[in-house]
């Protein structure tokens, strides 16, 4: 699903140049659970902003889905991301003014699905994370638990290959951590390729595969047992 | 444009950002809303002053003699100067001089004039059928004097809407009456105003010069004479063949009655076009002055829409992040943000339009101010202005909404 082949970024800083990611060679199959860590500095966020098409890299190879991704311009990256990917972020990154129903629909609207489609669509994922009660809400008016799960239907939506997620419990206590580490598994479960970026050893225990990043290189790369989240919830 | 889901995501977002859109709106509809009032106001002055000169035609000429004060072959001064037909023919017939309209006004002196054995204290003006286009009177009943009348010295009088109100207002009409001018007695055929607010005009009793000179002694004698000028294609011209044709009449004037050509004062000739060109090119200046503030009122308005525009897309800045993250292609972005400013702009500076004008509309007729007439603005130029302060309104989105796009995805991100 995902392979990369020597990828380098780095990033300048006046006249000096910071060196972020110096060969990363990793690849993921398709309904993989793959956590990475790294202390901050590590270039795990990098990695994933490149995975993410959020950011270029410099050098080296990135295939999604067989799909070589390069030379990419904005309106490309978009076509992409919308196609590909879907983004669950720490800050989750809802849109304040939108329903929750409205939020999840949003990438539907960019994949020009008319409009009925898209509420029922978007119906649907709500009650998957099992919000369908709160789809006219406010983000303001939802839990930070409730918000990460509203994003994560969001990322569902658009039925992308893979699921990026940085930091996903981040802002979260560990109660609702793990409810939405439940969730992410659960998705898992259905076939679904998830990456998580996080610094939590037991957060990333609860994938399949943890890699480690330490300056910009891959330093240890193994399947682990997963530790179901469900147990502690 | 006609995209119905950009509609809807439009909508939704005004809809959910009330008050940046209201303040958006406002200051683009105020600002219009002071353009229209001010482009009336000027509209307003510019009528109110020719209105001001409505009494009499703009081109009109009077000439009436006073006293010689210089002393000329063998002349003394303070000699009664007396115009008399036969100038007027002189004038009219033999000089090379162009003009409209010719009159002349001969006042009777010690007339009565009785109806139903009441004394009317009216005066009694001679005069023949041109007076009527030169002083710029309508018939409100009946006729004004014509040629058959001076042809047969027919007895009949034009009187005054005033007249009418004063004195046969138990009668329907007052045509058919008769009046006794100094025995004799004139049939009313007409009914005639004034425009303007010149009362002292409705005084007057018009009747056949020819008529007046047989019965009331007048022999050749005439007051003043009267004449209107033809408009020439600017206002510089009329002024200028005017004052040549004042020129030309005083130079045979003064000859026929033997008047010091240094002598300023023994023939008075009145010449108001003068005087509205001073009016006119100070309409003029009033009205530049307005489009001036109102254009300044405008770019007042593109800046404010401008600031607001920077400030929107600055704080959506994050909101953009989250829509390219989700898949939108970067002109979706900058058409949706450009199509909320431009249906803002449109709909607001249309409400400005719309109420401006119909206040202009409803105040108005009703603005009873010196110099001010029903104030009105042509449409075309608001609407024009409107349009104008759209495409304003768009350049001004266009450029913060296309910056705020080329900023990486990530860093839009981050932005709090």
């Amino acid at each position: 699903m995902i392979e990369i082949k020597d990828l380098h970024k780095s990033y300048k800083m006046g006249s000096n140049s910071l060196h972020v990611l110096k060969g990363i060679n990793f690849s993921a199959e398709e309904g993989e659970l793959v956590a990475i860590m790294g202390s901050s500095g590590s270039g795990k966020s990098t990695l994933l902003n490149i995975l993410g098409m959020l950011d270029g890299a410099d050098s080296g190879e990135y295939n999604l889905d067989n799909v070589p991704i390069r030379d990419l311009n904005e309106t490309k990256a978009a076509q992409y991301r919308n196609k590909f990917l879907g983004f669950i972020f720490q800050s989750f990154n809802l849109i304040n003014y939108k329903s929750a129903l409205e939020n999840v629909a949003l990438p539907l609207y960019y994949q020009k699905v008319n409009r009925k489609v898209r509420q029922e669509k978007a119906l649907k994922y709500l009650e998957q994370v099992g919000l369908k009660d709160w789809a006219t809400h406010l983000p303001s008016e939802l839990s930070g638990g409730q918000k990460q799960r509203v994003a994560i239907a969001r990322a569902m939506a658009a039925e992308p290959k893979v699921l990026l997620a940085d930091e996903p419990t981040g802002a979260l206590d560990s109660t609702t951590s793990y409810e939405v580490m439940d969730l992410i598994q659960k998705i898992n479960d259905a076939g679904n390729t998830i990456l998580v970026v996080t610094h939590e050893e037991d957060i990333a225990h609860m994938c399949k595969r943890i890699v480690h990043l330490k300056d910009g290189v891959i330093v240890e790369d193994k399947k682990i047992e997963q530790v179901r989240a469900a147990q502690y919830v | 444009m006609f995209d119905i889901e950009r509609w809807q995501e439009i909508f939704d977002t005004i809809r959910k950002n009330k008050l940046r859109t209201f303040l958006t709106g406002m200051s683009v509809a105020s600002g219009i809303f002071i353009l229209v009032i001010l482009l009336g106001f000027g509209q307003g002055m510019q009528n109110g002053i020719e209105a001001e000169f409505k009494g009499d035609a703009a081109t009109s000429i009077w000439v009436w003699p006073r006293r010689t004060t210089i002393e000329y072959k063998g002349l003394n001064p303070g000699r009664r100067i007396q115009l008399r037909n036969k100038n007027f023919d002189v004038i009219t017939q033999q000089m090379d001089v162009s003009y409209d309209k010719a009159s002349v006004l001969y006042f009777p002196r010690d007339t009565k004039i009785v109806y139903n054995n009441d004394l009317l204290s009216y005066n009694i003006a001679a005069t023949t059928p041109d007076l009527q286009p030169i002083e710029n009177e309508y018939i409100s009943e009946g006729r004004y004097l014509n040629e058959t009348d001076m042809r047969q010295n027919a007895k009949v009088a034009v009187i005054s809407n005033k007249i009418k109100k004063e004195v046969f207002s138990d009668l329907d009409s007052p045509l058919g009456q008769y009046l006794t001018i100094s025995g004799a007695g004139f049939k009313i055929v007409g009914v005639y105003g004034e425009y303007g607010d010149d009362d002292g005009e409705e005084q007057r009793i018009f009747i056949p010069l020819t008529t007046a000179q047989l019965t009331f002694n007048g022999g050749d004698k005439v007051n003043n004479f009267n004449f209107m000028l033809p408009e020439q294609s600017s206002i510089d011209q009329t002024v200028a063949a005017s004052e040549k044709f004042v020129k030309d009449i005083k130079g045979y004037l003064y000859e026929a009655h033997g008047i010091s050509p240094k002598d300023e004062r023994a023939i008075h000739v009145w010449n108001p076009i003068e005087e509205a060109k001073r009016y006119y090119s100070l309409i003029g200046n009033i009205k530049f002055f307005f489009w001036f503030v109102g254009l300044c009122t405008i770019i007042a308005g593109v800046v404010g829409v401008s600031n607001i525009m920077m400030i929107v897309v600055k704080e959506r800045t994050r909101e953009i992040g989250i829509r390219k993250a989700l898949g939108a292609r970067p002109w979706e972005i900058i058409g949706m943000i450009l199509h909320e400013a431009v249906f803002v702009t449109a709909i607001s500076g249309f409400t400005g339009l719309i109420l401006s004008m119909a206040l202009l509309e409803v105040v108005g007729p009703n603005v009873e101010i010196d110099y001010v007439v029903n104030p009105s603005v042509n449409f075309q130029v608001a609407f024009t202005t409107v349009i104008v302060l759209i495409i304003a309104g768009a350049i001004a989105g266009f450029f913060p909404a296309w910056r705020a796009v080329r900023v990486q995805t990530i860093e839009a991100l981050k932005d709090e």
